[in-house]
Parts: C-alpha cells; sequence; structure tokens
C-alpha cells in the first residue's frame, strides 16, 4: 500500500470552519440560565489574608454570589491541588488552594470568586468586595531567595530551597584538572511566557437529573483535569466530563490545572446554573504560568583540538511560589545540555528556589532553549578563543550517525535512561549551512562593514527528547452510516491533530478523509487520556491511530472476504468499500460491513468474528524519540541604536518521517516566532518585592508579522526505530535553538567590537550599553 | 447598526464594547477577544470599511455605522478568494487571531491590490499571531492578492483533504 | 476587562458639547478612543460620562489659512496620513504620521486626541513642539488660541481646563522647499518611541541655515525644543559636520527613565535621531549631506 496521506502536505480539515468565524471557543457557548464569574485576586506578592466582606458586592444587582474558600466544598476547601509530578528531591509539598486560605504567595493569586449576570457585573462586584490583608515580605529574585535572611516566600517553609539535584556522569573533575583550556560564562535568561491569544476558559455545568458535570476548559489535558477535578470535588471520576474544545493556542500554559477549572465547576454545582469564567488579559498576564528566570554559571574545558573534556556548572531556577509541574522544567534543562555532543564528562547542579511570583511551568521548549543557549554560548566561545570557525568546532564534537543508538549517561525526564534513537546531527548541521550561504557568509559581513553595516550569522544546534508517554489512546470505529468514527485524547490547540490523524487512520483503513468523524479532547468519547505538551501527540496518538487503524482494517478486510466469498489477500480498500481484485470485482461499502458486524439479535456471530468493527489502541512508547535540528540566523545589528533585524534565519529539522510537511512546518515556523520572542523582546518583569511590571501587551512584547522572517525550513528525516510510524514530535524544536542562534550572530555582528552577551532577552538598550562600554562611542560626538 | 448587510436596532448599556454586541447580542462569535486593550487585533472589524479594533469601541458609538465581521466576508457557500488561500498557505493553526488577520488583509487588499511583501507584513503589525509565525498569514495574502487581480486561476473552494503542491 | 458603567452623550453642535463638558461631573472626551478607551477597560480611568465628538462636523476639516494649515481635531490619523494638504504643506506631520500606532489605530485616532492625552513618547505632540502649533481651545467660554510651548505642561498634562476641548491646531507652512525628518525608535514597528527626533529646516543660498527646529519625543515627561540644538545650526553652512555638532546638544536634555528605557539609552538615542533627522532634512532642502551615524 502507497502512502497516499500520510506524508503529504494535506490541507486541514479544521480550517473552513476556522476562516468563516464559525470555531467554538469556550466563549463563543451560550447556555441557558449560564451565569459569568469574575475573580478577586490578592494585589499582595505575599501577604496574610485576614477576612473578607463580601456584602458590598452581593449588594449589586445581578451578582448572585460572592465565593471564598469556606464556601468551598470538602475537600477543595481545605486540601491543597494535588502534586502533579511529584520528586523526591522536592523538600516541602508545594502546590495552592484552589482559593486561598491563610496566606496569599503571589500577585493574582485567587482569593474569592463573583458569580453574576454578565461579567460586567461580575467585574464592578470583584472591585466591591472588601479584602484584609496583612503585607509579608515578598521574596522578588531567585539570587535573594538564597541568601542569608533572606525574606520566606512561604512563611511555614524554613528555606527557599525546593529542591537540589544534580546530574551527572564520568570524571568531571579530572576533565577539568588536566584540560588545556577551561572557559567559563555566566548567563542570564529572563522570564517569559506562552502568550496564546487566548486566554484561559472554563464552562461548568451540572445536570441534576443525571448528576453529570460537564466542563469545558480552554486545556491541553482535559483528562488530566477531569482527574483532579474529581480529586478536589470528591466525586466519582464517571460523573465528570471534561471537553476541550476549540483551544486558542497552548504552548504549556494550558497544560497545567489551575485553580479556577476547580472553582468554576464548585460554583456551577453551588448555584444549580451553568457558570462562565473567561480570563481576561491582565489576569493571564498575572496568573498564567510563565518560563525562565534562570541563572547559569557554565564550564567547558577543551583540548588544543577544540575537543570538549568536560562540561560543569551551577543553575538557579525560579520555579515561583508553587511547582504545580514539579521540577520537571529545570529537569529537562539540565539533562538537555549535553545535547548532540561527545561530552565525556558531566556535572550540573540545579537549585530550585521559590520566589513570589506566579510558578513557573513548561512553556514551548520546556526548559531545552535555556540549555541549547549555555551549551552554544560556550562552544562559540571556545571557538573564539582558539580562532577557529564556529561550525568546525561544532562538527569536531559531534555524535556521528554511527553511534546510534548514543547512551548519553544521564536519565531522563521519563525516568528512563537518555539513549538517542537516532539522527545524523552533522548532516543537520551541514544541511543548514549550505541552505544559509555559511561559506559565503564572511565576504557578505566583510562588504556590509564597509559599507557601514554590521552582519552576523550565529548557529544553534539541539536535541529534543519528545513523544513522551505514558500513551494517548484512539478508537477507530466503522459506523453504519459508512463513515469511520475515531476519538482520541489528544488534544488540539492548533496542531492540527485532527487533519494528521485522519491522515493516518484514513491510510490504514481505506477510506476518505472526509469521511472521518473524529471526537477529540473529550473524556466522554475515550476512557483514558493525557493531552498535549512535550510534543507527545504525533508519537503517542499518531501510532495509536496507526495500530487501531490496522486492526480495523484487519477485521474489514476479513469481514469482507467472507461476505464476498473471496481470499483476504484479495481484498483491497479504497475509498470506503472493500473490492475483490478478482472475477468481477464484486464490492461491499463500510457501511453495510458495519452493519453486518453489528450481528442480528439472537444470532451468534461466526467463528472468529469481533463485535462491530472497532479498535481502540493505547500506544506506549518506551522512550521518548529523539529530535533534533540545527538554526542559523543571519542578523544585522543597527550598532548605534542596538536594534536588531533578522535577515534571514535557515533550519534543518529532524522529527523522524512526517505526516504532514505543511503542518510539521508550520510548527517549525511558529516555533521560531516563539524563539525570535524570547531572544529579542519577550521578559515578565518583577520587582524586588515580586510586583509584576509587564502586565499588558504594550509592556511585554510579542514578536509581529515585521519581526519574524520567513524560515527556510529542509527536513532531514531519519526514521524513528522505535515506534511504527518511525515519527517524533515536532512542536517546539522551531524554539529551542533560536535564541541561542540569534544572540550567537548578534555577537558577532559585534565582533569588531569584542562585546561578549549572555543574556536574553537581549534588548537595543544592553547592546548598546556594552558597546559604550568597548568604547565604540568615544568619537562619535565630540562636543 | 446594519451588521454584514443587515439592520439591527437594540438598547444596549452604554459600556457594552462593540465586539461584547456583536458577540454576545448578535451572536456573531467569529470576531474574538484576545487582550482588550487594542493590541492583539483579534477583535478587527470593518466599521464603515475601516478596520477597527472592536474591544476599543462602544457599541452605542457605532450607531448609524455598517459593520462587517469575518462572517460577512464568508460566502453563502464554500470560501472566499481570501479564505480559500489561507487554506491553501496553512495561513492559520488555532484559528483565534484569523477572523481578525482576514478584516485586516481585506482592508489592505481593497487599497492596494498588489501589495509588496514588506507592505503585507507592515499592514498586519496591528494584529498578533502566535501559532504560524506569519509565514502562512504572509504567503496566503499575497496568494490572495495574485488571485484576485486575475493571475492565476481561482481554485475552487476544496473540503479539507485536498492535497497542495 | 470590562469598563466601569458611565453615560454615553453624542452631541452634535460644538456648543452642546462645551455645555456638558462644562456641567457634567467627572466627564471624559471620547475622541479616537484609542488611548482612552484600554484606560477604561483596565479601569486605570473612570468616567461617570462620556462626551463622543464623533459627530461634530465643526471639529473636522483640514483648509489653508493666512499662512497655516488648520486641522479639525477630530481629523482621523489614517486621513491626515493620506490628505494632499498635509503632504503638500506640513510634510513632516505625513512623515510622522507612518510611525504612529497601526493602521486600526490610525481609522480612529485623531490628532487632537493624541494632543491631548499627552503621551510623552507620542510622535504628534513632538511634531507640533517643532512647528510651534498654535492649538484652539473651546469651551463655554468661547475660543482660546494656545501656544504649543504653552499648551504642553508636564507627564500627560496639558493647558486644558476639565471642561475645555481641542477644536482645531494650526501648524504654520513653511516656506517650499524646506528640508523635514523624522526619526524614531521603537522595539517594534507602531510602538511608542524609546525616543524620537523631528527637524524642520530651511535653508539658503550658500547651505546656510535660515531657521531650524528640532524637537524630541519620548526623552522627557513632554515633547523637548532643543534651542540649543537650533542655535549651533541657524546662521551656519549645513555640512555633516554641524549636524553631528546639533545632535550633540541633545545630551544636554534629562531623559526619563522607566521599564522600557534607561536614561542613559534615551540620551544616547536622542542623539542619535537628531543626527538622522537632520541628516534627511538636509537631504530634503537640497543639501547633499553623507551619513552622520
Amino acid at each position: 500500500m502507497g502512502a497516499k496521506h500520510f506524508g503529504a502536505r494535506v490541507t486541514r480539515l479544521e480550517d473552513p470552519a476556522l476562516l468563516s468565524g464559525r470555531g467554538r471557543f469556550v466563549d463563543d457557548m451560550k447556555m441557558s440560565g449560564m451565569l459569568h464569574a469574575c475573580f478577586v485576586r490578592s494585589p499582595y506578592a505575599h501577604a496574610r489574608l485576614l477576612d473578607i466582606d463580601a456584602k458590598p458586592a452581593l449588594a449589586i444587582p445581578g451578582v448572585h454570589a460572592v465565593i471564598a474558600a469556606n464556601d468551598l466544598p470538602d475537600p477543595m476547601r481545605s486540601e491543597a491541588m494535588p502534586m502533579l509530578l511529584p520528586n523526591p528531591s522536592i523538600s516541602a509539598l508545594c502546590t495552592q488552594h484552589v482559593l486561598a486560605r491563610a496566606e496569599v504567595y503571589y500577585v493574582g493569586q485567587p482569593v474569592a470568586v463573583v458569580i453574576a449576570d454578565t461579567r460586567y457585573i461580575a467585574e464592578d462586584a470583584a472591585a466591591a468586595v472588601a479584602v484584609h490583608y496583612d503585607a509579608l515580605p515578598a521574596v522578588g529574585d531567585c539570587r535573594a531567595a538564597i541568601e542569608d535572611g533572606a525574606a520566606r516566600a512561604h512563611a511555614a517553609l524554613g528555606s527557599n530551597v525546593l529542591s537540589t539535584f544534580q546530574l551527572a556522569y564520568g570524571d568531571v573533575d579530572a576533565a577539568f584538572a588536566n584540560a588545556p583550556h577551561i572557559f567559563e560564562d555566566e548567563l542570564w535568561q529572563h522570564r517569559g511566557g506562552g502568550m496564546a491569544i487566548e486566554t484561559r476558559a472554563v464552562l461548568a455545568s451540572h445536570d441534576a437529573a443525571t448528576d453529570m458535570l460537564t466542563v469545558w476548559s480552554g486545556t491541553q489535558t482535559p483528562h488530566i483535569g477531569r482527574r483532579m477535578l474529581a480529586d478536589l470535588l470528591g466525586r466519582e471520576l464517571e460523573s465528570i466530563r471534561t471537553i476541550a474544545p476549540d483551544v486558542g493556542g497552548g504552548f504549556g500554559p494550558k497544560a497545567i490545572f489551575y485553580p479556577e477549572e476547580a472553582v468554576i465547576p464548585a460554583a456551577a454545582l453551588k448555584l444549580g446554573r451553568p457558570v462562565k469564567w473567561i480570563e481576561d488579559r491582565r489576569e493571564h498576564f498575572l496568573c498564567a504560568t510563565q518560563e525562565r528566570d534562570q541563572y547559569w554559571n557554565v564550564a567547558i574545558a577543551v583540548d588544543a583540538e577544540a575537543k570538549i573534556l568536560g562540561v560543569r556548572g551551577r543553575m538557579l531556577h525560579d520555579s515561583g511560589a508553587f511547582v504545580p509541574w514539579g521540577i520537571i522544567m529545570p529537569y529537562i534543562a539540565a539533562a538537555t545540555v549535553p545535547g548532540p555532543y561527545v561530552i565525556p564528562a558531566y556535572q550540573l547542579d540545579t537549585m530550585v528556589v521559590l520566589t513570589n511570583k506566579v510558578p513557573t511551568t513548561p512553556v514551548r521548549g520546556a526548559g531545552r532553549p535555556q540549555a541549547v543557549f549555555a551549551m552554544e554560548r560556550l562552544l562559540d566561545r571556545v571557538a573564539r578563543e582558539l580562532q577557529l570557525d564556529r561550525a568546525e568546532v561544532r562538527r569536531r564534537n559531534f555524535i556521528q550517525p554511527e553511534q546510534m543508538p548514543y547512551e548519553v549517561g544521564l536519565l531522563f525526564r521519563d525516568g528512563k535512561p537518555l539513549i538517542y534513537d537516532s539522527g545524523d546531527y552533522p548532516k543537520g548541521q551541514e544541511t543548514a549551512l549550505a541552505d544559509a550561504d555559511y561559506e559565503s557568509f564572511r565576504e557578505r559581513q566583510r562588504a556590509a562593514l564597509d559599507e557601514g553595516r554590521f552582519i552576523g550569522i550565529g548557529i544553534g544546534n539541539y536535541v529534543e527528547g519528545t513523544g513522551l508517554g505514558p500513551f494517548e489512546g484512539v478508537t477507530v470505529r466503522v459506523l453504519p452510516s459508512g463513515k469511520v468514527a475515531v476519538a482520541t485524547g489528544a488534544t488540539n490547540q492548533g496542531q492540527g491533530t485532527r487533519t494528521t490523524l485522519s491522515q493516518i487512520v484514513a491510510e490504514q483503513v481505506g477510506c476518505r478523509i472526509e469521511d472521518i468523524v473524529m471526537t477529540i479532547g473529550d473524556t466522554g468519547a475515550i476512557a483514558q487520556g493525557v493531552g498535549a505538551f512535550a510534543s507527545r501527540q504525533a508519537v503517542n496518538a499518531g501510532n495509536s491511530a496507526l495500530l487501531a487503524g490496522q486492526s480495523v482494517r484487519t477485521q474489514l478486510i476479513a469481514l469482507a472476504a467472507r461476505v464476498l466469498g473471496v481470499n483476504e489477500s484479495d481484498i483491497d480498500l479504497d475509498n470506503g468499500q472493500a473490492i475483490a481484485e478478482t472475477g468481477n470485482k464484486p464490492m461491499i461499502g463500510f457501511g453495510e460491513l458495519a452493519r453486518l458486524a453489528q450481528g442480528i439479535p439472537g444470532v451468534s456471530l461466526p467463528a472468529g468474528q469481533a463485535a462491530g468493527l472497532e479498535h481502540t489502541a493505547y500506544y506506549t512508547p518506551q522512550q521518548a524519540a529523539y529530535c533534533s535540528g540545527t538554526h542559523v540566523a543571519e542578523v544585522e545589528v543597527d550598532a548605534m541604536t542596538g536594534g536588531v533585524k533578522i535577515l534571514r534565519y535557515t533550519v534543518a529539522h529532524d522529527s523522524g518521517r512526517v505526516i504532514n510537511p505543511l503542518i510539521v512546518d508550520g510548527q517549525v515556523q511558529g516555533g521560531v516566532a516563539h524563539g525570535i520572542g524570547n531572544a529579542l523582546f519577550e521578559w515578565m518583569q518583577y520587582d524586588e518585592n515580586a510586583q509584576p511590571l509587564t502586565t499588558s501587551f504594550a509592556d511585554y512584547l510579542l514578536p509581529m508579522a515585521t519581526d519574524v522572517p520567513t524560515c527556510a525550513i529542509a527536513h532531514v528525516e531519519t526514521v524513528n526505530p522505535l515506534n511504527p510510524l518511525g515519527v517524533k514530535g515536532a512542536g517546539e524544536g522551531g524554539t529551542i535553538p533560536a535564541a541561542a542562534a540569534i544572540i550567537g550572530a548578534i555577537e558577532d555582528a559585534l565582533s569588531p567590537f569584542d562585546v561578549h552577551c549572555a543574556e536574553t532577552p537581549l534588548t537595543p538598550e544592553r547592546i548598546v550599553a556594552a558597546l559604550r562600554a568597548a568604547g565604540a562611542y568615544e568619537k562619535l560626538f565630540a562636543a | 447598526m446594519t451588521v454584514n448587510g443587515k439592520a439591527h436596532a437594540r438598547i444596549v448599556e452604554s459600556r457594552l464594547t462593540l465586539a461584547d454586541f456583536l458577540r454576545h447580542e448578535l451572536g456573531l462569535t467569529g470576531t474574538h477577544l484576545g487582550c482588550e486593550h487594542g493590541v492583539c487585533g483579534a477583535c478587527t472589524v470593518l466599521v464603515d470599511g475601516h478596520s477597527t479594533r472592536a474591544c476599543l469601541m462602544f457599541a452605542v458609538q457605532a450607531n448609524g455605522c455598517e459593520v462587517t465581521t469575518v462572517e460577512g466576508l464568508t460566502p453563502e457557500r464554500g470560501l472566499s478568494v481570501l479564505q480559500q488561500a489561507f487554506v491553501d498557505n496553512h495561513g492559520l493553526q488555532c484559528g483565534f487571531c484569523t477572523p481578525g488577520m482576514l478584516v485586516t488583509l481585506t482592508e489592505l487588499l481593497r487599497e492596494n491590490p498588489s501589495p509588496s511583501e514588506d507592505e503585507v507584513r507592515e499592514a498586519l503589525t496591528g494584529n498578533l499571531c502566535r501559532c504560524t509565525g506569519y509565514a502562512g498569514i504572509v504567503k496566503a495574502a499575497l496568494d490572495a492578492a495574485q488571485r484576485l487581480r486575475g493571475e492565476t486561476p481561482s481554485r475552487s473552494p476544496a473540503s479539507g483533504g485536498g492535497e497542495v503542491s | 476587562m470590562k469598563p466601569a458603567p458611565f453615560d454615553y452623550h453624542a452631541p452634535r453642535q460644538l456648543k452642546e458639547a462645551a455645555e456638558l463638558l462644562a456641567t457634567l461631573p467627572n466627564a471624559k472626551i471620547l475622541a479616537g478612543g484609542q488611548s482612552l478607551v484600554p484606560m477604561m477597560n483596565f479601569r486605570y480611568v473612570v468616567a461617570d460620562h462620556l462626551v463622543d465628538l464623533g459627530r461634530i462636523a465643526d471639529l473636522r476639516g483640514i483648509a489653508v489659512v493666512d499662512g497655516w494649515l488648520r486641522i479639525g481635531a477630530m481629523m482621523r490619523q489614517r486621513e491626515l496620513e493620506t490628505a494632499p494638504e498635509i503632504a503638500q504643506h506640513c510634510p513632516l506631520l505625513a512623515e510622522a504620521l507612518r510611525h504612529v500606532g497601526h493602521r486600526q489605530t490610525r481609522n480612529r485616532g485623531t490628532i487632537g486626541g493624541s494632543l491631548a492625552h499627552a503621551d510623552p513618547a507620542a510622535e504628534l505632540p513632538a511634531v507640533c513642539a517643532a512647528y510651534d502649533a498654535v492649538v484652539h481651545v473651546a469651551s463655554i467660554r468661547g475660543i482660546r488660541q494656545v501656544a504649543f510651548a504653552d499648551f504642553s505642561t508636564g507627564f500627560m498634562a496639558t493647558a486644558l481646563a476639565p471642561d475645555e476641548m481641542i477644536a482645531a491646531i494650526d501648524l504654520p507652512v513653511w516656506r517650499q522647499g524646506h528640508g523635514f525628518g523624522f526619526h524614531e525608535f521603537a522595539r517594534r514597528h507602531g510602538d511608542f518611541a524609546l525616543a524620537g527626533a523631528a527637524a524642520l529646516l530651511d535653508v539658503g543660498s550658500g547651505n546656510v541655515v535660515r531657521r531650524a527646529a528640532l524637537s524630541l519625543c519620548g526623552v522627557a515627561v513632554l515633547p523637548v525644543r532643543v534651542e540649543a540644538a537650533e542655535a549651533r545650526l541657524v546662521g551656519q553652512p549645513l555640512d555633516s559636520t554641524l549636524i553631528r555638532s546639533a545632535a550633540a546638544a541633545a545630551w544636554l536634555i534629562e531623559p526619563v527613565s522607566d521599564i522600557h528605557a534607561g536614561a542613559e539609552y534615551r540620551r544616547h538615542l536622542a542623539q542619535v535621531l537628531s543626527a538622522r533627522a537632520l541628516t534627511d532634512a538636509a537631504r530634503r532642502a537640497g543639501v547633499d549631506v553623507p551619513n552622520v551615524v
């Protein structure tokens, strides 16, 4: 069977509805009797919560209730949210109460919720709720948090250090002791966020007759959300249905389970009416989880030929006030540093620290961009000091394709040894460099310099563990109408899940893509699910779709052969028909086969025939699937203003076999935009008292259409030998090495001034300050 | 107010924004709210033909005006040339910013039927996208411009599953 | 982010608007709404009454009157961007408008609104400062003229009394063939300038500068006329050395510091952008100078 759909640039099934304004996002949904919510939030980063006076709010016409912690049902009233990803190194159970009880820990933490006829009225009332706090000293910086005498982020915890752990292998001390060259660097990578254009949203409705609680949530993980809610409400899992409808972007923050996702259903239960909460952008800035604020001290030891002998360092990670996603993100960062290089000895000590800011959880890249930034900056330094070409330094240290599978020597965050299954890193870099016209760049740079222009080029390489387990199920069922129903726990926030899974199922089952009826992200449609994060859906759901599709294919062929009276080997499945390729080519439609498969009441099925034409598969990956890639950024720096323009951006990307190149290219391009944001624009700033300073799109800068060039994207497909489809994840690769490549390019552009760049985002102001310190402007403005 | 060619008369609270009026009073939920402070452009509609942030206008201000939303840019059957160009060029992922993009591009192409890539990008700076990295949107705009100028035969609107080279 | 409740008024006559502003408590003017409404949505601004000036014909129009270009306060920025009278008589304004916000904000935003809002980083106030514009202010007491230097009084503050509105702005028409230049530096296209410079040059025979105006936005709490720079220019033959010397005078400014940019950086930008704006102005006045920075 040839690849008809798999690997094709199939246009997306999701598009027509979204383009004509017929998307169905949570706020588009209306229910009879629906009420609206607005949360009352702490204006303090750290304070004791004394009392809440709701009377002024309740007096406002149209207000139905003001709910605080004591108004909630048990167990959520007094028990903190379950810890999703516990780890033995975490010293204290550190999750929130859904509504604050005695203490608040970050600006924006929810304290109460107002339920009213409209959001307008709910906001009026929320402003009228009188909450009394007793301010406590707040921790605004993770470096300050570990100093002697630092304020405590949690009054009850003696230390702000939540976890310390080390990732290491080989003899790092020996490597450094005898090294001909050692180079060190200090790096600062600032906070940023996913900032999907749709904010968070929850609509909850309880049907008293069936005691079914239905929750629509703009979430990446409806099944996880349902389990959390069942725990917090003390309800049977089966009495809750969570649905993720159209979701306007995820990028990580929507994978977390938030307090609001528990409080709104509790309100709906309490009031006996549907309740809708749509987060506004200001709330999103305060409360949606963020990423980074990491301080790295790293060192590399190399020999005279620039071959790496060892890498070691320390990382300080700002976790914010809680750890809803455990310590996954700093762990991933620590495990990603070695990347595609042979590193004989490695040691990274990580300290995860509490502050009074909103928690940090994985955002596109999930800690890997920081790791890649550290590694690639070190390699650029090696090249500079040893006067070698930066691509050459990398080339000399690559893991070679013959060395696959390559055991790095660490445990990955999935609990398994970090073993790269496949990849051709030299080819990836070679491809990207060729596409970027790297060879001729020095000439271009010299010509530009003659014109007084400063251009530079930078390289970033990465390896990314994707396709994490435990599973993502897919059910395929042929319907009596002839259509093929597919259900999956996979979700969609723009990555085209419906389209890619349809391609796989259509290919296996032999139906048309348009005859597939798919239910995504609905706990009522499939019993078990996990959700979208860590670039896992293509591997998990993709392979489940393959296995379920293959099983249904087998069943269709068997039944058709029996009915048509031919050998199974004579049956072909195409366009929803089973056709016997012999004689006068009799055929039978899938719909009729489905009806036959339902049997006749009272009559046994023939031996060997299963009921219905369906199969549910939960493919379980044995380990992560390792993607890789090389990015090459070419930039121009206006040395007078510090302004940076990206002239050209080239990507070579290995995400295994590609299901739909249109979609994968879109993911890479979109990921690069986040990377550009991280490198040049995005910075969630707080003051030393943990008060957020950037709380609107005027202050927190997202890249615009004029900031993101169209990337040249080459696919280097090394097939993943570990899963039947041979695929790897593709959602984050565009982001991971972008900051490294761009900052490297800026440094290269400014090499006449010998400026060193070690932070992201790198703002024009910092560039000018660095140039001034290097004496660049001395001659310029003689008074 | 005339919305997508249909006249409406309502009495509303002064502070009800045009965006909320369109979405909740008229049920035209294609116009989205992404920031409510006039930066993201997800709420962009045409008011008397001009691209406007519906989150920064009160419904009462649009009294007597003609408003066009993404629903009004969509033909009875199938997709417009611009919408089809988005399909063919992967101009959307989550779709949340998309209606605003379509409205802004409709204005651009009406004013400038032959925009350069730079002109397209500059026209789109008032519309933020977090998914696509803009490349597909820009391609779609240039592709649609070409088709509308009659330089490429219009494709018949394909249902999902069509292939693009 | 929904605004607090208010009563909405849409007068059709200037007189009616003036009376409303004089009598209604806590009333705000609604012009383009691109600055006011976000603040209302954040509830940073809470108004009991909004007086929408959008239906008053007397507040619109562009006319040349005795060597001045008179622009109605409620002219939309988009209209000014494409108006032939602006391009012909006040090209500095047309040039600056290209940097103001995005097409959606220019479709609604007005020149009067921008001047009344008085954001330190806004381009239009700086342009008016360079021109020594005259602002016509209307109230129930009639119409008074305010020189722009007196109009801008502090951080987002103007000489407007709570019951006054801008009716029109007069910009003087510089001699035909004059040079103009506008340069700003913003983080992204259409963002408020971290710093910006607006320059006007009238150059006579021998390339001698007859008249010069240089103003800066974004560097102080209000737009700044760099008189020291202008003094260095007037009466001197224009070349790149003179431009560099004039731009260096921007060093004398005391810049503001906020989360977007620090004082040191703004001061540096002021010099760089002044040089670039003056260079463009020189070239447009017919003096061929090389790039200064």
